[in-house]
Formats: C-alpha cells, sequence, structure tokens
C-alpha cells in the first residue's frame, strides 16, 4: 500500500474490534497470523519428532518389538507428512507473513482476510489428517502414498487413508490461498522505488516458492482427487484390473513433488541469504546471480521430477534426459553456496546464533547437495534409491538445510516480533547438540544404505551389519531431542524474560529494522521511499556509497522519530489517519465450513453428502459470502 | 557470551570430522549380505564402479568447500583486529564464471560415463545363451519362473554361474521392488507393466534379496535368497525341479499328504502331481529343497515350518495365509510332507 | 469478484498498486494460471488413458458429436455475450449490463443441462465412472469443467442481483472484468476439451 491514506467523507461503519483470544481468532494482521502459523508449526514439529523418535526407538536394535508394523508404518508416514505439510510449510509461511510485508514497506499483505483464511484453513487440515489416529488409524502408505498400495483392495482396515487424501486436499487449499496471496503482495504492493532487484533476497525466494505452489498444488490435488475417486466412487485411475497404470500416480505425485522440495528450500536459502550479510557487515556477494539462480531453480525444478522414478523401469532415454536435467539444477544450487561464502569472507562476522544456524545451513546441505548428486546419475541411484542413503540425502538437505534455515530465521526475526532477544547461550547450546545429534542421527545412514538396508522398513534381523549405525543413529535422534528441548525452553523464557530488543538488534540492513519493535499495527509511521539495495544501510552508513552513484542519503521515514521503542506505545493508527483493515470472523468460518465439508466425507461418502458436509457447505457459503458482502474499512 | 574457537580446536574438529568419514568408510564396503559396493557380478561392478567415482568426486568437493567455509569463519571472525567495517565488496563476475563453470565440466565428467553405464544395462541380452528367469512380486513373497524349463519355484532364486540372465519383472498385485545388492541394480515391479533388466554372477555362492519398496504391513519381511551354482549343479537342481513329485507311501509323509490335499492348501498353492493349481500362494512343488521359507525370513527345518504352519500371522504380520488352527497331529503330518517335497 | 461496498469502495479510493492493476485482477490472473495446471493434469490423465479401455462403451460408438458441437457453440456464444455484458458497464448501462449477464447465466446453464441429458444418456448405454478406463476419465474430467461452469453461473446471478440492488455502480466494470476473465477461461478449457476428447479420431 502507497502513501499515506485519507480518510473519505462518508461516514465508515464503526471499527470492529474484539478482545481478548477473539483478537487472535478474527485477526486480519499479518503480523498475528505470522505468529500462529508459527507457534502451530512448532507445535506440529514436535508432533512430527515424537513420531520421528518412535521410528528410532522401533530401530535401535534388530528385531525390535517397541510398535509393531502397521502402526510403524503409520509413525513414518504421519512423520513425513506432519514435517512436510504442517511443519515446514507453515513455518516458512509464517515468515512470509511477519517479514515480507515489512520488507517491502507495506502495511499488510495484499488480501489480509484470504490471508487469515489460509491459516483457519491450515490449522482445521492439520486436526483433521491427525485425528485419523483417533479413528482407527493414521494413514499407512507413506507420505508418498503410492497407488495402488492406497487402493481400496489393499488398504480399507483402516480409513487413514482417506484422512490422508482429505486432509491434504485441504492442506492444499491453504497454501495455494497463500501463495496467491504473497504473489499478489509482492508484485503489487512494494514501496515506491522498491524495484524487484531492490527487494531483500528473502522475499525473492518468497516471490519463487509462491509460483511454485501455486502451479505445483493442483497437479497433487488431481492425483488426490483422482485417489478419492478411486476410494469413494468406484473410478479406476490406477486400479490395474480395468487396465490402468499404477506409474500414473507416480508422475502425478512427483510433478507437485519435486518443485515441493525446492519450495521448503528456497525460503531458507533466503533467510541465510539475508542473515549472512547482516552478520558478515557487508552487502550480499553477487546479488543478481544468487536472485536469478533462484529464479532458475524455479523452472528448473519441473524438468526434474523423474529422479524419483529411476528404479520404475521408463527405459533408457528417460532415465538419460532426467539425469542430465538433475545434474544442471545443481549449478544453480551450487552458485549459492559459493556466493555465501563470498558473502561472509572479507566480512567481520558477528558471531551469534542466527549466523551459527545460516554456517550450519551451508555445511549440511553442501553434504546433502553432494549426495544429491550421487543420486543423479541412475546406475549409482539403482544402488540408492529406496534404502537409507535416501534418508540420509533428504534429511541433509531438509533438516540440515530447511531446518537450519528457519531456525537462523526464528532467533534472528524473535527480537523483531516480540522485542525480546533470544538468550545467547542457549541458543549455542541448542545449535551445538542438534549439530552433534543430526550428524549421529544422519551420517550413518549413508553406510546404512549402501550396506543395503532399505527404507520403510519395521525392523531388520541381526547379522545383515546394520545394527551399530542404528543404534548410533537413534542416540543422535534422541539427543536432537534434547536440543529441541533448549530450544523451546529458551523461546518460553525469553519471550517473558529475555533482554529487551530495541528496533535494530542487529545492525541490520534492511527495512524491517527500521520500525520499533514489536512493530505498531500499520508497520510504518509513513510509507518509505527506497533509493537502493539494502535501504536501512544506506541510511546508517552513507559513507560505505554501495556505488552506483547514490544520491546523498535521504531519510527514508519522513519525520519518523529516531529507532527505536517508542516510549508510551507510541500513536495508533488512527492517531496517524491510517485505515487497516478491520478483523473479520468470516476468513474463519469459511475456513470452517471448507473443513466440514471434506470431513463429512469421511462419515458419508456422497452422494448424497453426510449431514457434516452439508453444514459445511452452508458454512462455506455463508462464510464466502459474507466476506464478500462486508463492508471494508481499510484501505 | 558465546563461545571462541580458536584455530587450534578449529582444527582439530576439521581432523575430527575426516576421522569419523574414514570410520564410515570402512562400513562402506564390507562383507555384509546386502552391501551394494562389493558385487559379484559385471551389472552390479559397473553400478559399484559408477558410486563409487561419483563418491570420491564429491568428497574432494566436500573436502574444499567445507574447509574453506571453517577457514573463513575462523578467519573473519569478529574479534579486536577484526572489528571495523570491512569492504563493501558487491561480487565479481571472474569468480561467478568461474564456479559456474568448473562444477558443469565436473558433472559432464559424471554425465558420460552415467549414460554409457545407463546404455550397458539397458543391453538385455537375448538369444539361447541368456537364461529367461521371470520375477512377479506378491505380498510378502517372491514367485520366481523359468519359462523355457516351465519351472516355477518361490524365495529361492538358483542360478549358473557367469551366465547372462535376463529378467522380466512383474507384481501380482502392489508396486514391488526387487534388488540383490551383490549382483545389480533394483527395478520396481509394477502391476500391468513388464519391467525388464540383466544380471549375472560371476562367483558360486548364496547372495540376499529383498523388497526395497513399501509394500504393506510385511513389507520388511519379503526377502528372498539367490544361490549362484556351478552349470553342472545348476543343471542337477533344474532337472530335480521339473520332476512331479510321486504320490508318496511312507506313513507319516502320506497323511501329509492326506491333510494338504483334502484342506484349504488346495485353494491357494499348486503341487504338480496332485489337483493343486492355485497360483494364489507360492508354489510348493519342491518346497523340501529350498533353503528358507516364509519369504525368506526363517530357515527351512521342521521346527520352523511347525511355527509357520501353526500360525502364519504370528509369524508374518498381515499374513495373507490364515491362521487355520490346525491340530498338532496335521502340523507334524505337513511338515513331513512337506520337507519330503525335494 | 468484488462487489457492493466493496468494489464501491474500492474505486472511490483505488489503492496505488506497484504494477498499476488492480488486486483482484492480478489475483485473478494467477488463480487462473493455477487452473491450467488443474485442468492440464486432467487432461492428461484422460490422454495417458485414452484407447486404454479394456472394456466398452467405448468413445467411438458414444459420443454423439453433432449434439456436442451445438452445445460448445451455446457456451462460446455465452463468451460473447460476456463481453457485451462488459461493454454494457463501460458504456455506463446496467440494465444492458444486467441482460447480457443474465443471457450468459442462461447459456451457461443450457450448456450444463446439455451435458446433464448428454450424460444421463450415456450412462443408459452403460458408462459409468467405474465402468472402465473411458468413463473415469471422461466424467471425472467433464465433470470438473462443468462444475466450473456452474460456480461462474452462480457468479454471473450474483453480479445481477447485486446490482440490482445497486450494489454496482455506474462506471464500475472491475467485478465484471474479473468474472468475464474467469468465464473466458472456463470456456477456453471446454474448446480444449472438446477438441482432445470428442474430436481427435479414436
Amino acid at each position: 500500500m502507497a502513501t499515506a491514506e485519507h480518510t473519505t467523507a462518508t461516514s465508515h461503519p464503526k471499527h470492529r474490534r474484539f478482545g481478548g483470544i477473539w483478537s487472535w481468532v478474527f485477526t486480519v494482521d499479518h503480523k498475528r497470523i505470522g505468529i500462529l502459523y508459527l507457534v502451530t508449526a512448532i507445535f506440529f514439529f514436535l508432533v512430527g519428532g515424537l513420531e520421528a523418535l518412535l521410528v528410532r526407538s522401533q530401530l535401535a536394535f534388530p528385531g525390535g518389538t517397541v510398535v509393531g508394523p502397521d502402526t510403524f508404518n503409520e509413525l513414518f508416514t504421519m512423520h513425513a507428512t506432519t514435517m512436510v505439510f504442517l511443519s515446514l510449510m507453515p513455518m516458512s509461511v509464517s515468515f512470509f507473513n511477519i517479514v515480507v510485508p515489512l520488507q517491502i514497506g507495506a502495511r499488510d499483505v495484499a488480501f489480509p482476510r484470504l490471508n487469515a483464511f489460509s491459516y483457519w484453513v491450515y490449522l482445521f487440515g492439520a486436526l483433521l489428517l491427525n485425528s485419523s489416529y483417533l479413528f482407527g488409524g493414521a494413514p499407512n502408505a507413506g507420505w508418498f502414498g503410492y497407488a495402488n498400495l492406497t487402493e481400496l483392495p489393499f488398504n480399507n482396515a483402516t480409513h487413514g487413508i482417506d484422512f490422508w487424501v482429505l486432509g491434504l486436499q485441504v492442506l492444499g487449499v491453504s497454501s495455494m490461498a497463500g501463495a496467491f496471496n504473497f504473489l499478489v503482495t509482492i508484485v503489487n504492493c512494494r514501496a515506491p522505488g522498491m524495484t524487484f532487484m531492490r527487494m531483500p533476497l528473502f522475499t525473492w525466494m518468497t516471490l519463487v516458492t509462491s509460483f511454485l505452489l501455486v502451479f505445483a498444488f493442483p497437479v497433487l490435488t488431481v492425483g488426490l482427487i483422482e485417489l478419492m475417486f478411486d476410494r469413494f466412487f468406484g473410478t479406476n485411475f490406477f486400479n490395474p484390473a480395468a487396465g490402468a497404470d499404477p506409474i500414473l500416480w507416480q508422475h502425478l505425485f512427483w510433478l507437485f513433488g519435486h518443485p515441493e522440495v525446492y519450495i521448503l528450500i528456497l525460503p531458507a536459502m533466503g533467510i541465510v541469504s539475508d542473515v549472512l550479510p547482516t552478520f558478515s557487515r557487508k552487502p550480499l556477494f553477487g546479488y543478481p546471480v544468487v536472485a536469478y539462480s533462484g529464479v532458475a531453480i524455479g523452472f528448473m525444478a519441473w524438468g526434474v521430477w523423474v529422479h524419483h522414478m529411476f528404479t520404475a523401469g521408463l527405459g533408457p532415454v528417460a532415465d538419460a534426459v532426467f539425469s542430465l536435467t538433475t545434474m544442471l539444477i545443481a549449478v544453480p544450487t551450487g552458485i549459492k553456496i559459493f556466493n555465501w561464502i563470498g558473502t561472509i569472507w572479507g566480512g567481520t562476522l558477528n558471531m551469534k546464533t542466527p549466523l551459527y544456524f545460516a554456517l550450519g545451513f551451508i555445511a549440511m546441505f553442501t553434504i546433502g547437495g553432494l549426495s544429491g548428486v550421487m543420486l543423479a546419475s541412475p546406475p549409482a541411484d539403482w544402488l540408492e534409491a529406496d534404502t537409507y542413503f535416501v534418508v540420509a540425502h533428504l534429511h541433509y538437505v531438509l533438516f540440515g538445510g530447511t531446518i537450519y534455515g528457519l531456525f537462523a530465521g526464528i532467533y534472528y526475526w524473535f527480537p523483531k516480533v516480540t522485542g525480546r532477544m533470544l538468550d545467547e547461550t542457549f541458543g549455542l547450546i541448542h545449535f551445538w547438540l542438534m549439530t552433534i545429534g543430526f550428524n549421529l542421527t544422519f551420517a550413518p545412514m549413508h553406510v546404512l544404505g549402501m550396506d543395503g538396508m532399505p527404507r520403510r522398513i519395521y525392523t531388520y534381523p541381526t547379522g545383515m551389519g546394520w545394527d551399530l549405525w542404528n543404534l548410533v543413529a537413534t542416540i543422535g535422534a534422541f539427543t536432537i531431542g534434547a536440543s529441541i528441548l533448549v530450544f523451546v525452553y529458551n523461546a518460553m523464557s525469553s519471550v517473558r524474560f529475555g533482554k529487551r530488543a530495541g528496533a535494530d538488534p542487529w545492525d541490520g540492513r534492511t527495512l524491517e529494522w527500521m520500525i520499533p519493535s514489536p512493530p505498531p499495527d500499520y508497520n510504518f509511521v509513513q510509507i518509505p521511499y527506497v533509493h537502493g539495495r539494502e535501504p536501512l544501510w544506506l541510511e546508517k552508513h552513507p559513507e560505505t556509497g554501495l556505488g552506483h552513484g547514490h544520491p546523498v542519503p535521504v531519510p527514508i521515514a519522513g519525520g519518523a522519530p529516531e529507532l527505536g521503542e517508542y516510549a508510551n506505545g507510541g500513536p495508533t493508527a488512527d492517531d496517524l489517519g491510517i485505515h487497516l483493515p478491520d478483523p473479520s470472523y468470516y476468513p474463519f468460518i469459511a475456513a470452517l465450513g471448507l473443513a466440514l465439508t471434506f470431513a463429512g466425507l469421511l462419515i458419508g461418502k456422497a452422494p448424497p453428502p453426510s449431514w457434516m458436509s452439508v453444514v459445511g457447505l452452508l458454512c462455506l457459503f455463508y462464510g464466502v459470502y459474507g466476506w464478500i458482502f462486508e463492508p471494508v474499512t481499510g484501505y | 557470551m558465546g563461545f571462541r574457537i580458536r584455530p587450534p580446536k578449529g582444527l582439530a574438529f576439521l581432523l575430527l570430522i575426516i576421522a569419523v568419514l574414514v570410520l564410515f568408510l570402512t562400513g562402506c564396503a564390507s562383507n555384509d549380505p546386502q552391501n551394494a559396493l562389493t558385487p559379484v557380478g559385471p551389472v552390479g561392478q559397473m553400478e559399484a564402479g559408477l558410486f563409487t567415482t561419483i563418491f570420491w568426486i564429491a568428497v574432494v568437493v566436500f573436502i574444499i568447500v567445507e574447509a574453506l567455509l571453517l577457514y573463513t569463519v575462523f578467519r573473519f571472525r569478529r574479534r579486536p583486529g577484526n572489528d571495523g567495517m570491512p569492504a563493501q565488496t558487491h561480487g565479481n563476475t571472474a569468480l561467478e564464471l568461474t564456479w559456474t563453470i568448473i562444477p558443469v565440466l565436473i558433472l559432464v565428467g559424471i554425465a558420460v560415463p552415467t549414460l554409457t553405464t545407463i546404455a550397458s544395462a539397458s543391453n538385455i541380452p537375448t538369444g539361447p545363451n541368456a537364461l529367461k528367469v521371470g520375477v512377479v512380486g506378491h505380498q510378502w513373497w517372491w514367485e520366481f519362473d523359468y519359462p523355457s524349463q516351465g519351472v516355477v519355484t518361490a524365495d529361492e532364486l538358483h542360478l549358473p554361474v557367469g551366465t547372462k540372465v535376463a529378467l522380466t519383472i512383474q507384481s501380482a498385485d502392489v508396486i514391488h521392488s526387487f534388488w540383490v545388492p551383490k549382483l545389480g541394480g533394483k527395478m520396481q515391479a509394477i502391476p500391468n507393466q513388464v519391467n525388464q533388466m540383466w544380471l549375472q554372477a560371476d562367483e558360486i555362492g548364496t547372495f540376499d534379496g529383498q523388497c526395497y519398496q513399501l509394500c504393506g504391513t510385511s513389507h520388511a519381511n519379503m526377502r528372498f535368497k539367490v544361490i549362484v551354482q556351478s552349470q553342472a549343479d545348476f543343471d542337477k537342481w533344474m532337472a530335480d525341479q521339473k520332476t512331479v513329485p510321486a504320490k508318496p507311501t511312507a506313513a507319516e509323509i502320506a497323511k501329509g499328504y492326506q491333510v494338504f490335499t483334502t484342506g484349504p492348501c488346495v485353494g491357494c498353492h499348486t503341487i504338480e502331481g496332485t489337483d493343486a493349481k492355485a497360483k494364489i500362494g507360492p508354489n510348493l512343488t519342491h518346497f523340501g529343497s529350498r533353503t528358507t521359507i516364509a519369504g525368506a525370513i526363517m530357515e527351512n527345518n521342521p521346527q520352523n515350518l511347525a511355527k509357520w504352519l501353526e500360525d502364519p500371522p504370528a509369524v508374518k504380520p498381515g499374513s495373507l495365509m490364515p491362521n487355520y488352527h490346525l491340530t498338532k497331529d496335521q502340523v507334524t503330518a505337513l511338515v513331513a510332507y512337506l520337507e519330503s517335497l525335494k | 469478484m468484488a462487489e457492493a461496498s466493496l468494489a464501491g469502495h474500492l474505486e472511490a479510493h483505488e489503492p496505488e498498486t506497484t504494477t498499476g492493476l488492480n488486486h483482484r485482477k492480478v489475483l485473478m490472473w494467477i488463480f487462473l494460471g493455477s487452473e491450467c495446471l488443474f485442468f492440464g493434469s486432467l487432461i492428461s490423465t484422460y490422454l495417458i488413458y485414452r484407447n486404454r479401455s479394456l472394456v466398452g462403451p467405448f468413445p467411438q460408438d458414444t459420443f454423439d458429436i453433432p449434439y456436442t458441437s451445438v452445445s460448445s457453440f451455446v457456451l462460446l456464444m455465452s463468451s460473447l455475450t460476456m463481453v457485451l455484458a462488459l461493454a454494457a458497464a463501460h458504456r455506463r448501462n446496467l440494465a444492458q449490463m444486467r441482460l447480457w449477464l443474465l443471457t450468459t447465466a442462461l447459456l451457461g446453464t443450457v450448456f450444463i443441462g446439455g451435458q446433464v441429458y448428454e450424460f444421463t444418456s450415456f450412462v443408459n448405454h452403460g458408462l459409468s465412472l467405474s465402468k472402465n478406463l473411458f468413463g473415469t476419465t471422461f466424467f471425472v474430467l467433464t465433470g470438473f469443467h462443468g462444475a466450473h461452469v456452474t460456480v461462474g453461473v452462480i457468479i454471473m446471478l450474483s453480479l445481477v442481483f447485486n446490482s440490482w440492488r445497486g450494489g454496482i455502480k455506474e462506471g464500475e466494470t472491475l467485478g465484471i472484468e474479473i468474472a468475464g476473465l474467469y468465464w473466458h477461461f472456463v470456456d477456453v478449457v471446454w474448446i480444449v476439451i472438446f477438441t482432445v476428447v470428442y474430436l481427435l479420431p479414436y
């Protein structure tokens, strides 16, 4: 949103206000929605972690009896589904929410109510999926749910797959709504003077990720719809008896699935690209190259999906072509790593927790990337696929990569969100304990894989040579668990008792550090005019010049007070004549309606729709129509 | 607060990582039954060879990148003497080109042997000297057919040493994946699809395999054995497999024959020479000659067989062969009969 | 889909956007982009399973091309009436706009009605969702398309109703334009489906 708003002469409806918990339920403020996302995502991180610890407990010794095979299959399915869809993606979205509008100098996202809707749909979808544990059993066919193991003849002892199919479709709506929102926001709500090439890298990666989400999720949705129709309405999409190809599912899933892994990694890469310059006191090395390599990855992500299917027998030509495209995508990825090293080279590194996690990202992601190159060659992949080698690879990139990047973001932006610093000592304990535990858990899995241990087996006999490394991995997993406890303790105590942070505790370079911590609901007193990349750094350190004939620095927030907290809470939006969108309950109602409509399919497979689906549809229509016709008092 | 790592400690850190690496490497190529890096046939050898090449290239890149990272952190960390405003370098085009071109060249170096190996591995031998084997994955056991000889068996694949084997891989129910790590790469068994691969075993011995694609409750229990024999031994085995067992006369064995042929067994199993011709479960014609049972999860001996017959799902969770609540006598008789089928 | 006070409010003091394009218009374009992948996946599924049904009824025995051509023409004409509705809105003739919007909705309904009749006759000839691959892929693809048309009809009727209540001011064209984008897209998808499913020889 652009310049200072004005009040219209016509009467406005009174501002809607809600108190207490309702102010959270009906909020449309991106910062609050971001906090909701973050807290929920961290909760599900613990849930997924618990599932992992149960898996590792069962595998600690050969012939383990902690859980039986069916429960084991549910556990690893839910571990992955939870981590990917209920934790890592929403955590990235929490940062899109909190940070992107601040970084581009906006007051909120383009569609605040759609934003709220996205969160509630996520929460309800997550609850729907996890309720499967209570209603007969969780999904048990892996997070990738290959047909035709997921078809009724082979999977109808419980309704787990039905919960999976419906839950993921609901979650898909949330992801897509969010992606639409951030795309329009980044394209259309940038402060004056902020061209694309002046955007912070985190915003850049959010843009690319949003494009990937918009185009990848429909493909998954179609796959899920086809599976749902097979299970609910007797269609034949994956029914070999009718002449169908179960491999169609693999294609649809991985056409989604590969862009999905870039959806998972790019935001974390964006965080690292913002953290490294701040903590090195110099700009990102090769900014255009890093930005464009992200875009390149976004395009190339669509051309590699078959590398998940090298053992499916598609033939030498398909294998060869996709091997080459997969190797090619390693190039822009590697370029980023070198540019990051170039960023810290020659800097004065402020060795604080965010930087540790960003450096850890580079170190661990490099390993994951290298094992990825090893997977890119089909003959080598024929030895590695479906073994623990792939488990090692995926965890090095998703944990050592994404999660480390997200933790860097948490430690980096926690002061901005809460106004307090996370404790540095506990932060480093968290980092080292996690790094030791993580490597203890997943490094041996490379060996286990090449020693022939398959994935997704609930037990193994002794004498295979797998005993020692499985035990080591389990010990490592519990070490990770301990480090998470340290983090949770740190977060909970710092929110209340942490050292107070000013607006700019890290000597930041981008716009979010210009406003108080926590920010007022209107973000900026006056929308800044942006003169260059890293506008805040330009203002604070004009002597660094940053070349390109920059003009004499103009105060970027005309008339704004000194950087720091307001003594007595500062002016409100009304004081400043700024219109902010009112909270609204329609997104919540519409989200509830959507979830009920899908959940209702579990009670009675339509037609006719069950009572729950009917209620859900009515709720949805009420929510949507209310939303459309709601008097808008903001912007 | 915060840690300060002085250079000597950092070096020790790096050395520790390398020591761990070396420890791993000893575990990598070993004599473990399903180790993929010590294959005994040409297909496995070219695949493992390619893996090893790429692995060492990756190790070199790893050492360079991680060392560079660690060095950079130690050298440029903030400390008295390195506290000021650093030069605000934007980038360097020459460097960008260098670290784009060098990875591309490395990848080309990996791509070329990749393509040639794909070609070799896809070159399925035809012709009379290649042994044709049909592999069919079932929940949770492996069917092995020798179409040219008209032999059907389960969970135990016999191969003559030094002979090219052309395999077709299919599935009767869901997707499985067939792999004998000592012989060559894996291939999925997909319903409605016939996948092809070739293998060759150059050493006599017994090699382990199992299913590598999640296929349900007992995915972990879907193993098999590959027994590589001299041509003479293989021919003898094949001849034995082709013989039809005679109707038994010895007391206990005949009793078992009775139990089998009048019981539910005939609904799922085939034994040549009887009226049992069903193809739902494994072919049991020469059951007694096999070294393992129940998806190669147990050694084939009377005690294990009795345990299986008493309660299959207890041995193999989810087993499609239910518990028929056989009496002890029935079990003993069946064991005698089945073990007699050599 | 901006209506009522929202649309009025927006255009009274339209916030500046970086590209100059209205947020909702950009949103609709992006949404339609995602819909391309959605229908693309369904159409791809149809194409992959083309000529692979093990049992009949088969497409060549089932389709009535002249009949479907007529209903396709009806849908095509509804895009024309949509354009006329927008033109009327530009010309500030709200009554005409409503007339053309109603006509669009009517033509869309005729299309859906035609499909209902067509599918009923297919079912009576033995084709069903579960019969074979043709039934599965055909009904799911065209069913989802029909659902999109139905949503479009509801949108048209909502616009008419809203305009009737005075919710659309003279000169406001954004809502009509955005609805038009959606409608034209649904029409284009039908052209692809009609060509690929009905017209390509089996």
